[in-house]
């Protein structure tokens, strides 16, 4: 099995990544997740632009999936915290996302993510979060 | 039931209320329902489905489909709490999360707009099963408020 195709099988094991219609490309290591624009995704049907948190949801699963291959590890990170920063509407219109892992400590590590749509160096959104790599706590509040 | 939220009274306005939860198509296909409203503050519950989940091995709800209804019900919150209700738009969200969600369990949450100015809300929310003693994620956010025809400019034709 190629990377690619493992990772194709790793979404495609996710429900909620089909529920949105995300599909990965990667390119060496480098991953970019692509949600194809769909009318059950819009949140503002006047302006019409895309759910805020649909466009989140991308950038936390671009994330996770990236983390889990800098990581190595077959299983996927589970959130601690993030936070999203809005800077423009979404169009109607195909979404990508990258993310970039920061730091992996032992037990958490930090990502950067963002997602644009016609032009790359015009971000929709940006994502910061920190996730629980550790296989030893099964929840972060967890004892 | 609505107490004293600016948006008006009684029943009629629980209705609305609750038809705006449904107005967003991303809202209707996740299935989010307003439960109760008191003040600046609003209930929501977001319904266990199948097809929501993140990770297949435990059955545990997706963080996109926590992320969607809290940054909704927030802004739910925030257009409660205008005088004038408009359209509002997420500045940022932050979500904090104490444990995974129960598999099986609709999720439910409360979010109070705790602060209105001219240009933005501030609205914090907690998620839960039961109770919000017992949390699944707080959430923290802000909201641009009276800005119908200011938000969105990059969706419009620009003048030549």
């Amino acid at each position: 099995m190629t990377p690619q195709e493992r990772l194709t099988a790793a979404l495609a094991r996710i429900p909620y990544a089909s529920f949105l219609g995300v599909r990965a490309e990667l390119k060496g290591d480098e991953l970019t997740l692509v949600l194809p624009f769909g009318d059950h995704l819009v949140g503002n049907p006047l302006l019409p632009a895309l759910h805020g948190g649909v466009v989140a949801a991308l950038m936390e699963l671009t994330a996770i999936t990236q983390l889990a291959i800098a990581s190595k590890s077959d299983k996927f990170p589970k959130t601690i915290d993030v936070g999203f920063d809005y800077l423009r509407s979404g169009k109607p219109v195909d979404t990508y996302a990258r993310a970039r892992v920061v730091k992996i400590g032992r037990r958490i590590a930090n990502v950067q993510a963002e997602a644009w749509q016609n032009e790359r160096e015009q971000p929709i959104a940006a994502m910061h979060g920190h996730f629980l790599v550790s296989e030893e706590e099964k929840a972060p509040g967890g004892q | 039931m609505s107490g004293e939220t600016h948006y008006g009274e009684g029943e009629d306005v629980f209705e609305r209320v609750k038809t705006m939860m449904q107005w967003t198509p991303q809202g209707r296909a996740l299935g989010f329902e307003v439960t109760k409203l008191e003040g600046n503050h609003v209930w929501g519950r977001c319904p266990y489905k199948p097809e929501l989940i993140g990770d297949p091995e435990t059955g545990v709800i997706a963080g996109g489909v926590i992320t969607t209804f809290l940054d909704q019900l927030c802004g739910m919150a925030a257009v409660l709490a205008m005088k004038e209700p408009s359209m509002v738009a997420t500045i940022d969200i932050r979500i904090d999360y104490m444990r995974a969600a129960t598999p099986g369990r609709d999720v439910c949450a409360e979010a109070h707009c705790y602060k209105i100015g001219r240009s933005v809300a501030f609205v914090r929310a907690v998620a839960f099963e039961d109770s919000a003693e017992n949390p699944i994620a707080h959430a923290t956010s802000t909201f641009m408020v009276n800005a119908t025809r200011k938000f969105g400019a990059n969706l419009r034709e620009k003048k030549t």
